[in-house]
C-alpha cells in the first residue's frame, strides 16, 4: 500500500556550459566551475599581504591595539591571530584555514584560507587562496621597560621576625621550595632579622603572602609609593610594599599567657610551653598536659611575647623518672579534647633532676614534665631554670602579683648532645640527607655573623632529626655521595658497632623518608631496592 | 542561420519580437537597427510588421501565433488590431481573446502542429487556440514551471527547453510534440529561453550575450545549418 503520491523517478539532465561547452549539471549560472572562476574572483576585497609585529625578547605577537600574545609557529593561537588580522573576511564565509610551511627564519607566515561566497544569482562558489604575513621585529613595551631598568620590581614583601635566630626562615625556605611559592619572585634578599621577596606584580606578592599565612602566623600591612603619573591617560604607576611580621613565638619557647587568654582557654596555667608553630600556635601546659591550638587571629587579638627562649636553656641530668597515671591506665592521655592531637606523644611524669653545673652537690629539683616517655634516669635534658632566672614581662609580673607560683624547672626536650659527640668521634657524623636551598642575595656590606648562621642551621637540622612531624611537611633529599661513603665504611665497622648500637642512639632521619634528588641523578630514579641490593653486595 | 542582435541594448529579443513561419512582428521604437536586422534576414520571404500591442512594446510576450493565425490579448486596442489585420496576409486569422492570463506569449508555446499551454488557461481559450491556430493543445509544465511560453521555444523542427528539465520530462514532451528537444541556455546562461530567443524553421535571433556554445546548440536543435 503506497503511503504517499507516486513520485516519478527524475534524473537531472545535462546542459552544456555556456562558455566552454563542457557537460555540466544545470546550476543558477549554467556555467561550469572553472568558467565561473575565470569570471569572478570572490577573494577580491580581501587583503593578501599583512604585516605582523613580533617581539624578539619574549616571542610575542602584537594583537592590535595593545595586547601581545605568546604563540608558537604553526600553533592554534597564531592561526586565530592571523585570521583576525585579515581585512575583508567578514563579507564572506570562512570554511577552512591551515598553515603552509615556511622556513622558520624566513620571517614569513603563509596561510591557506578557503572561503565561500555567493556569485551571480544564487550560485555559491568556494575558493582557496593564500595570505602571506610578513613578520617584523618590534620590541613590546614590557620588554622595553625591562631592558631600560633591569631588576625593577613592582611589589615587595618584607618578611621579618623579631627573634634572635633565623630557624623560622630556614624552615620557611624549605616550605617555599616544596610548594614552589617562589615561582614569581624576581629577587630574594637575606637581611638582618628577615628576608625580602620582590615580585613583578602586586597580585604575585599577595599570592605569596597568602601562602605564608597558611604556614606561619603573621600579620601584615601594605603601602604604596607613586613612581610615575601619566597625565594624559590618568594612569598611575606604583611600587607596593607589604610589611609582613611573623609572630615572635617559636617552638620550645616559654610563654606567660595574659590573664584574659588564660581564662578564655579554661584557665590554662599561665606558664606554658610552645610545642608547635604552624599557622596555629600550639601551647602545652607541662603540668597537666593540656594542649591548645591558637589560630592566628586569636593570637593577634591578645598577642603575647615569649618569656624565655632557646638561648636560655640549661642542661639537667635526670636522676629519676616516675610516670603519673590517670584513671589507672598505663598511658596518660592528658584528659580533655583540647589536646590538639599531640597527647599521644607526651606522658606526664614526676622527675628528679640536677643541674649539670651542680654535679656533686645536693641541689636536686623536683618537677613535672611532659617528657615522661622519652626520659630515663641518666639522660640529659634541656629546660628553663626558673629558680634563678630573671623573667621580664608584664603578664608575668601581673601573674606573680596575684600570687601565682612557678615551678623551679620546666623541662623542654631531651638533649642528644652527648650521643652526637660520640657519633662525631666515631667518624659517623656526616648526615645521609641534605636540604635544598633558595637562591638568595645576601647583604655583603654588613658584618655577617657566619658562626651564628652556621649554629642556626645546625640546630635546624637537629630539630628535623628529632621531630618527625616537622619532617613530614618538607622535602628531604638523599645525599648520594655521603651514602656511598657510609656503605664503604659500614662493612668495616660491623664488628665495632655492637656496643654502641642500641635504640637510645642519636635520632636519625629514616631512609624511607628521603626523596631522590632527581637533578643530581639525572633522569632515572633509582628505587630503594637497588640501594638494598648494593648493601647486600657489600656485606 | 542564427543571428545575434539587441533591442535598445537589451538582450531579451524574444520580448520585443514574435517570429513565425509566415510573418514576423517587431516592436516599435528605438533605433531602426533592430528592425533592419530582421528585415535583412526575412523580408524576402515573409512580411515583417512593426506594431505595438496594448500600447506596449512587449509584442513577443503578449501575442502568440503560427502560420495559421495570431492571437492577441484583450488589452489590444482597436487601432492596433486594425493595423495588424491590414498588414498581415488574409490567410492568417487574427483573433483577440478574452483571457484572464493576458500575457499569451508567456502562457502558450506553439509551432504549426501542436501547442503547450499554461495549466490554468480557460477551456474556451483552449478551444479558440485549437480553432484559430489549428493545433493540438497539451496542458503541460516545463521543469515544474507553469509559464510554458517563457521557458521553452519550439518550432516545427525542434525545441529548446529550460536547463533544469529532467530527462523523463524531455522524453515525454518530445513524444507529445513529435520533435527533438534539448535543454539548454541562452544569453550567457539565462534560463528564460523564450525571452532571449525567437526562431522559425529556417532562422533564429538571439541576444548579443549568447555564447558560441549556446549558439551551436540552438543551431543544431532547430536544424538551422544548411
Amino acid at each position: 500500500m503506497e503511503s504517499s503520491t507516486f513520485q516519478p523517478h527524475a534524473t537531472q539532465g545535462h546542459v552544456l556550459c555556456c562558455l566552454c561547452g563542457c557537460n555540466i549539471m544545470p546550476n543558477p549560472s549554467n556555467m561550469c566551475v572553472n568558467c565561473i572562476r575565470t569570471q569572478v574572483d570572490i577573494t577580491e576585497g580581501i587583503q593578501k599581504q599583512v604585516i605582523m609585529l613580533w617581539c624578539k625578547e619574549c616571542g610575542r605577537y602584537l594583537q592590535p591595539p595593545k595586547h601581545w600574545v605568546a604563540a608558537q609557529l604553526e600553533s592554534k593561537e597564531l592561526l586565530t591571530l592571523c585570521i583576525k588580522k585579515v581585512k575583508g573576511l567578514n563579507k564572506v564565509k570562512l570554511v577552512d584555514a591551515s598553515f603552509i610551511w615556511t622556513e622558520p627564519h624566513s620571517k614569513r607566515i603563509k596561510i591557506k584560507l578557503t572561503i565561500q561566497a555567493e556569485v551571480f544569482n544564487g550560485t555559491i562558489l568556494q575558493q582557496s587562496f593564500v595570505v602571506e604575513y610578513v613578520v617584523e621585529n618590534n620590541m613590546c613595551p614590557d620588554c622595553n621597560r625591562a631592558n631600560a631598568n633591569p631588576n625593577s620590581w613592582i611589589a615587595c614583601a618584607q618578611v621579618r621576625q623579631h627573634v634572635f635566630h633565623k630557624r623560622t626562615f630556614l624552615y620557611l625556605e624549605q616550605l617555599i621550595l616544596k610548594y614552589g611559592a617562589d615561582s614569581n619572585c624576581i629577587k630574594v634578599n637575606d637581611i638582618h632579622e628577615g628576608v625580602d621577596f620582590f615580585f613583578k606584580t602586586r597580585a604575585h606578592a599577595l599570592k605569596f603572602i597568602d601562602f605564608l599565612q597558611s604556614v606561619v602566623p603573621l600579620s601584615y600591612r601594605h603601602d604604596k609609593q607613586l613612581v610615575s603619573h601619566d597625565t594624559h591617560n590618568n594612569t598611575y604607576n606604583y611600587k607596593y610594599t607589604f610589611s609582613v611580621e611573623i609572630a615572635p613565638i617559636c617552638k620550645d619557647d616559654l610563654v606567660c599567657l595574659p590573664a584574659k587568654v588564660s581564662a578564655s582557654l579554661g584557665n590554662l596555667g599561665p606558664i606554658v610551653l610552645v610545642t608547635r608553630v604552624t599557622s596555629q600556635i600550639t601551647i602545652t601546659d607541662p603540668h597537666d598536659l593540656r594542649s591548645v591550638s591558637l589560630d592566628t587571629q586569636v593570637y593577634y587579638r591578645h598577642p603575647f611575647a615569649s618569656l624565655a627562649s632557646g638561648r636560655n636553656l640549661t642542661s639537667y641530668i635526670v636522676l629519676d623518672v616516675e610516670p603519673i597515671n590517670r584513671d589507672g591506665s598505663n598511658v596518660a592521655w592528658g584528659g580533655n579534647s583540647q589536646t590538639g592531637g599531640q597527647a599521644g606523644r607526651f606522658q606526664l611524669a614526676e622527675v628528679q633532676v640536677q643541674r649539670e653545673s651542680d654535679l656533686g652537690n645536693d641541689t636536686v629539683f623536683f618537677a613535672r614534665t611532659h617528657l615522661g616517655n622519652v626520659l630515663k634516669p641518666g639522660d640529659v635534658a634541656l629546660g628553663y631554670d626558673l629558680a634563678t632566672a630573671q623573667l621580664v614581662g608584664l603578664d608575668y609580673e601581673a601573674f606573680v602579683a596575684k600570687g601565682g607560683t612557678t615551678p623551679d624547672v620546666i623541662l623542654v626536650r631531651k638533649s642528644y648532645e652527648e650521643k652526637r659527640r660520640k657519633r662525631r668521634e666515631r667518624g659517623d657524623a656526616a648526615r645521609t640527607w641534605k636540604l635544598k636551598q633558595l637562591e638568595m642575595d645576601v647583604d655583603e656590606s654588613k658584618t655577617r655573623q657566619i658562626e651564628k648562621e652556621e649554629a642556626d642551621r645546625e640546630r635546624f637540622m637537629q630539630e628535623l632529626e628529632e621531630d618527625p612531624e616537622m619532617r613530614q611537611r618538607i622535602n628531604i633529599y638523599r645525599d648520594e655521595a655521603v651514602m656511598a661513603e657510609k656503605n664503604l665504611l659500614g662493612s668495616k665497622k660491623v664488628a665495632q658497632d655492637d656496643m654502641s648500637d642500641d635504640d637510645s642512639d642519636a635520632p636519625e632521619v629514616p631512609l624511607e623518608e628521603l626523596l631522590e634528588d632527581l637533578q643530581q641523578l639525572g633522569l632515572d630514579e633509582k628505587g630503594d631496592d637497588e640501594e638494598e641490593d648494593e648493601d647486600m653486595n657489600m656485606e | 542561420m542564427a543571428t545575434r542582435c539587441q533591442f535598445e541594448n537589451s538582450n531579451d529579443v524574444g520580448v520585443f519580437a514574435k517570429l513565425t513561419n509566415a510573418y514576423c512582428i517587431v516592436a516599435l521604437g528605438g533605433a531602426e537597427n533592430f528592425y533592419s536586422v530582421f528585415e535583412s534576414e526575412l523580408s524576402e520571404h515573409i512580411p515583417v510588421i512593426k506594431t505595438s500591442v496594448a500600447g506596449t512594446r512587449l509584442v513577443g510576450r503578449l501575442t502568440v501565433g503560427n502560420k495559421n493565425g495570431l492571437l492577441l490579448p484583450n488589452t489590444t486596442t482597436d487601432q492596433e488590431l486594425m493595423h495588424i489585420r491590414n498588414s498581415l496576409p488574409d490567410e492568417i486569422a487574427v483573433q483577440r481573446i478574452d483571457e484572464r492570463l493576458s500575457a499569451l506569449g508567456n502562457c502558450i508555446a506553439c509551432n504549426d502542429y501542436c501547442a503547450l499551454i499554461h495549466p490554468d488557461v480557460d477551456r474556451e481559450t483552449e478551444e479558440i487556440i485549437q480553432d484559430v491556430l489549428g493545433v493540438e493543445v497539451f496542458r503541460q509544465t516545463v521543469a515544474s514551471n507553469v509559464l510554458v511560453g517563457s521557458y521553452c521555444c519550439i518550432t516545427n523542427r525542434g525545441g529548446l527547453m529550460h536547463p533544469k528539465t529532467n530527462v523523463e520530462d524531455l522524453e515525454e514532451l518530445s513524444s507529445l510534440l513529435q520533435i527533438p528537444l534539448i535543454s539548454g541556455t541562452v544569453n550567457r546562461g539565462s534560463d528564460v529561453i523564450s525571452a532571449g530567443l525567437v526562431a522559425n524553421d529556417w532562422s533564429a535571433f538571439c541576444g548579443l550575450d549568447t555564447t558560441s556554445t549556446e549558439l551551436s546548440v540552438i543551431e543544431s536543435i532547430f536544424k538551422l545549418h544548411h
